[in-house]
């Protein structure tokens, strides 16, 4: 009587193919990275040193460290942080917690949407235009800052949304019945339950940052600075422009000085990442429904 | 002026709805529709102070519309569409400056219980910080009374600093009805609240309502016609969006009806 029909046999086999294929497609996204994190490691591994990461680069690049980029990549970061994370939280607020559904919603989902999916070259062309010439801010860790600040924007406001969105309708209604207007519910209810997951956004939003190239080198990365910048109006040295500049441009850099750069860049988004992922974790643990 | 009429009330021993007085509610030519679908439409009724008032009928008749458009949840809602009037205390509910002022003094308990994720007490304690109490002496003098008041405080005095949304659904649930309490409420407004509570708790529930109707007036949704039997001083049957009859609890359920369907509802020939 239980004996296992045709059609279970065939189910039973069937599900072992899919379970197989996926398998086998997982294992082939993960190999990539092994095989780049493999490669850094071993070949730039040896340039590590306390001196390469703390003494500026010298005799034309090929020789010293990177202390002016890493420098540069965090005040870039920083200040892309302060202006996107508050205008982008706000805007999430307002669309995920206020916005009527109406056309005009509609459309600035849409704008957003659309934002993300815009090239960041083209983001950079942007920002000269917008930040170095209209605004006057010249090439600047101000202009480039502000033009990965609009380009990862859209990455702040889809995580803070979502996680805003995470929080059960109920307790809203909750809150409203008791007679709390929408911004006391926000602050009461809403946010302090999806804190967790906005810092988690916003952190992969820096990862994203720190690895950018392309908008920030017409806006406000250079080659070769010896100083540190002192103010938003200088210009800087950044480890994703400095990777390609001695990578492409520069003449007889060292391949293990080159490797060593990307490793020094790779661990910087990869620990930034950790962080976003011990937050995800901490904050399953923390769920309070 | 209800302070005014729970304090005679409460001198006196309640004796039982004031329908000698003005209602508290006022509906009138009430219609409700979402996105241009009806869902609740002509109603019109008063309830009284002191009332339990019992709104029965089967799903999708528009009952919990109803409750939505008595505190303005339309405000929260722009697929919804209220036309009529509503007028509580003598007042149009739409004339309401700060319609907030107005849910605040509205308790509501939900099908389903929610308890916000707060600890049990901040649960409690949540409207009274929005009316302004700081204090914590006084903060902990209303969570205890709202507490103990829904039948829960033996249960959880212990553990007031642990989540309320972790509660079991009868306690949470209980733990709702301290909440509204907790605001201090002229009206109450329970929304099938016994749908996902265990038949004893319903019944210490119940005997809670009954001794807080001489504080308020309560309207009490609910798809048990026994409960609202047991309950309610008169009972309005709403049937498909539309109010087909209101009259004394005890009348309807004696067949004093005007409308067949009612009798039929009732005796659980359909609903």
């Amino acid at each position: 009587m239980f004996a296992a029909t045709p059609l279970n046999r065939r189910s039973y086999r069937n599900q072992n193919v899919a379970r197989a294929v996926f398998f086998l497609m997982t294992v082939a996204l993960v190999i990539p990275v092994l095989i780049i994190v493999g490669t850094l490691v071993v070949r730039g591994g040896p340039a590590l040193s306390w001196e390469f990461l703390f003494t500026a680069p010298r005799d034309n690049m090929t020789a010293g460290g990177i202390l002016p980029a890493l420098v540069g990549t965090i005040w870039l970061v920083v200040v892309a942080l302060l202006a996107s994370v508050p205008v982008g939280v706000a805007a999430a607020l307002y669309l995920s917690e206020y916005a009527p559904d109406n056309l005009l919603t509609r459309t600035i989902n849409l704008a957003i949407i659309n934002l993300a999916g815009v090239p960041s070259i083209v983001h950079a062309l942007f920002g000269v235009g917008a930040f170095v010439y209209f605004f006057r801010f010249g090439a600047s860790i101000l202009a480039a800052s502000l033009t990965l600040a609009v380009m990862t924007l859209p990455v702040v406001i889809v995580a803070t949304r979502e996680s805003l969105q995470a929080v059960p309708q109920a307790f809203r209604e909750a809150c409203w019945n008791m007679g709390a207007t929408r911004w006391q519910t926000i602050r009461k209810v809403v946010l302090p339950n999806s804190i967790s997951g906005i810092l988690t956004g916003v952190i992969l939003e820096v990862s994203r940052t720190a690895g950018e190239t392309a908008p920030i080198m017409f806006t406000g990365a250079t080659a070769f600075v010896a100083f540190l910048p002192e103010s938003v109006f200088d210009q800087t040295m950044a480890m994703s422009y400095h990777l390609y500049y001695i990578a492409t441009q520069a003449t007889d850099v060292s391949e293990q000085l080159t490797f060593g750069v990307a490793l020094v860049l790779i661990a910087i988004v990869l620990a930034m990442n950790a962080v976003s992922i011990g937050f995800r974790v901490y904050l399953r643990g923390l769920k309070k429904w | 002026m209800v302070g005014a009429t729970t304090e005679a009330v409460a001198a006196n021993g309640f004796t039982g709805p004031a329908y000698d007085e003005p209602p508290i509610i006022e509906v009138r030519d009430l219609a409700i529709a979402y996105r241009g679908k009806p869902a609740l439409s002509d109603v019109t009724l008063d309830i009284y102070r002191h009332e339990i008032f019992g709104i029965i009928g089967p799903a999708n008749s528009g009952k919990t519309s109803f409750l939505h458009a008595l505190n303005r949840m339309d405000a929260f809602n722009t697929a919804m569409e209220v036309a009529g009037s509503v007028r509580i205390n003598g007042k149009n509910i739409n004339h309401w400056r700060n319609e907030y002022a107005l849910r605040s003094r509205i308790g509501v308990v939900f099908p389903l219980p929610v308890g916000l994720p707060l600890t049990v007490y901040e649960n409690v304690a949540f409207s009274p910080r929005l009316r302004g109490i700081r204090k914590k002496d006084r903060l902990d003098e209303v969570v205890e009374r709202c507490l103990r008041r829904a039948a829960l405080w033996d249960e959880v005095k212990d553990r007031l600093d642990s989540l309320g949304s972790l509660l079991s659904g009868g306690q949470q649930q209980r733990l709702t009805i301290a909440r509204a309490l907790s605001q201090e409420p002229e009206l109450l407004f329970l929304d099938e609240f016994s749908i996902a509570v265990d038949p004893v708790t319903t019944m210490r529930i119940e005997d809670v309502l009954k001794e807080l109707r001489s504080e308020m007036t309560i309207v009490l949704v609910t798809n048990l016609v026994q409960q609202a039997r047991r309950l309610a001083d008169r009972t309005a049957f709403f049937l498909m969006g539309e109010l087909v009859e209101i009259g004394d609890t005890e009348d309807l359920f004696e067949g004093k009806v005007t409308d067949q369907r009612t009798t039929g509802y009732i005796e659980g020939r359909f609903g």
